[in-house]
């Protein structure tokens, strides 16, 4: 099943045309990484898919839900009523790069908070069920601790378990480990990959290139707002098209 | 007048100061959350309103206003006013004046907020007013409490203004005996009394500040 449709995607930020027709399709179950270099737009497009933009063109299908599309007889994106959007919002997850855990919530809260003013999930079991995701992400000592207490890595782990808690169809990463330091990096990638062992839909905008390399079943190259390329990381890592391959052999130097 | 006698008296006056501040905060507090929420707001007119607002209450000093409150019902309405509204009239000028001060204080935690606060609680699919109760305002508190200590000092203080409308607060009592008995004797222990209250204020609030350190 497509889990998610883009289509002619444009997004303007005043005259300045920072996506240009773009389309993705992503199937349940697939992992899609995006990269490119800063200020192409791959985070803009993730954000745009995430409801956090609105888009100034094209269309969005979400599970094959509609969250907007061109009206030709408005002349512009129409979105869904609030409803429907909030109820397809409940489908995805995303982890942002600088976490945005609420400090003055401890990790169980932190996760558990959503699961019950929003879920509904009454409040012992949605601690049993935060308490077993966080240990899955080897948190499980540091329930009772507050984010400044953790490390970056612990810090986006808690994160990563806060959308998992919910229960998303498709996950969304932006840039999960830019702002970690090597070590860390590989401690939040780790887990990325057990979530695609375990085939979960995921969109992972990242500067990691070894990592979507092995990780991705497509990569989209983006440049200047637009895919320059994408396909299979063999395609895209052993043919590159000229300027995939500059960006990529300038990180084996 | 004995020492003691004067104490009394004096300690007669702190009652009027202390409940002019006790009810000024009351009511100055909530009514700055709703100008804040008037000055931020994407209504053109609403905000156009609450910021003429809090500049001419910024801007004009309380006594005038005091008096403005005083002598308004009789001067545009064409009322009579009775001696009881004389402390009425005092609660509501000190508190329309303290709400401006506290609404730029709320505003400015508020928007001190980092935008992934909210972004992230958009994505979990908490509402508006849940991102506001839960996530935003216990952090603003946090952020503004040193500010509002500031305001709350300066309104223990401010509280012998209200001798402008013959409210008998404890400065007002310190000059009276001071004037009778020629000496600066009450208006010194006067000052030694907004001491120790505002000692209070502050111990006050660096307690609530130390509760709310158990994050950072």
């Amino acid at each position: 099943m497509e889990y998610l449709k883009v289509e002619h995607l444009n997004k303007k930020f005043g005259d300045l045309e920072v996506i240009k027709d773009i389309s993705i399709s992503v199937e349940q179950g697939e992992v899609v990484s995006i990269i490119g270099p800063s200020g192409s737009g791959k985070s803009t497009v993730l954000r745009c898919i995430t409801m956090l933009e609105k888009i100034n063109g094209g269309s969005l299908y979400i599970l094959g839900e509609k969250v907007c599309a061109d009206d030709k007889d408005a002349g512009k994106v129409v979105y869904s009523d609030k409803e429907k959007l909030k109820k397809i919002k409940k489908n995805f997850g995303l982890v942002f790069q600088q976490f945005h855990l609420f400090p003055h919530f401890t990790v169980l809260r932190n996760v558990t908070e959503a699961m019950i003013h929003v879920a509904g999930i009454p409040k012992e079991q949605a601690e049993k069920e935060a308490k077993e995701v966080l240990s899955k992400l080897g948190l499980a000592e540091k329930y009772d601790a507050y984010p400044y207490q953790l490390s970056g890595g612990q810090q986006q782990r808690v994160s990563i378990a806060r959308a998992l808690a919910l229960k998303p169809k498709i996950l969304f990463f932006d840039e999960p480990t830019s702002a970690l330091d090597p070590e860390l990096t590989v401690e939040v990638l780790k887990v990325i990959k057990d979530l695609a062992k375990q085939k979960m839909t995921m969109i992972i905008v990242t500067h990691e290139m070894e990592f979507a390399r092995q990780l991705s079943d497509r990569i989209i190259f983006m440049e200047k707002g637009v895919i320059r390329q994408q396909g299979t990381p063999e395609e895209l890592f052993e043919n590159p098209d000229e300027r995939v391959k500059e960006f990529i052999g300038k990180l084996t130097m | 007048m004995n020492f003691t006698v004067m104490l009394a008296q004096l300690a007669g006056g702190m009652v009027k100061s202390v409940e002019i501040f006790v009810l000024t905060l009351l009511f100055s507090l909530p009514l700055g959350l709703v100008i804040a929420f008037g000055r931020m707001t994407k209504n053109g007119l609403i905000c156009n309103i609450t910021k003429i607002y809090i500049s001419i209450m910024r801007g004009t000093p309380l006594m005038l206003q005091l008096i403005v409150v005083y002598f308004a019902p009789y001067y545009v309405f064409g009322m009579r006013i009775g001696s009881a509204y004389r402390f009425i009239a005092v609660i509501l000028a000190f508190s329309l004046n303290y709400a401006a001060y506290f609404a730029e204080i709320y505003r400015s935690g508020i928007q001190s907020m980092p935008v992934g606060q909210y972004e992230a609680a958009y994505i979990l699919g908490f509402s508006k007013t849940q991102t506001f109760t839960r996530i935003i305002m216990p952090q603003v508190i946090k952020r503004i409490l040193p500010p509002v200590t500031n305001e709350t000092i300066t309104l223990v203080k401010d509280t012998s203004l209200a001798f402008a409308l013959a409210e008998v607060e404890m400065f007002t009592t310190a000059k009276q005996i001071a004037a009778k008995e020629t000496t600066i004797m009450p208006l010194m222990v006067a000052g030694v009394f907004y001491f120790i209250f505002n000692y209070i204020v502050a111990w006050t609030m660096e307690y609530f500040e130390k509760r709310l350190d158990y994050y950072r």
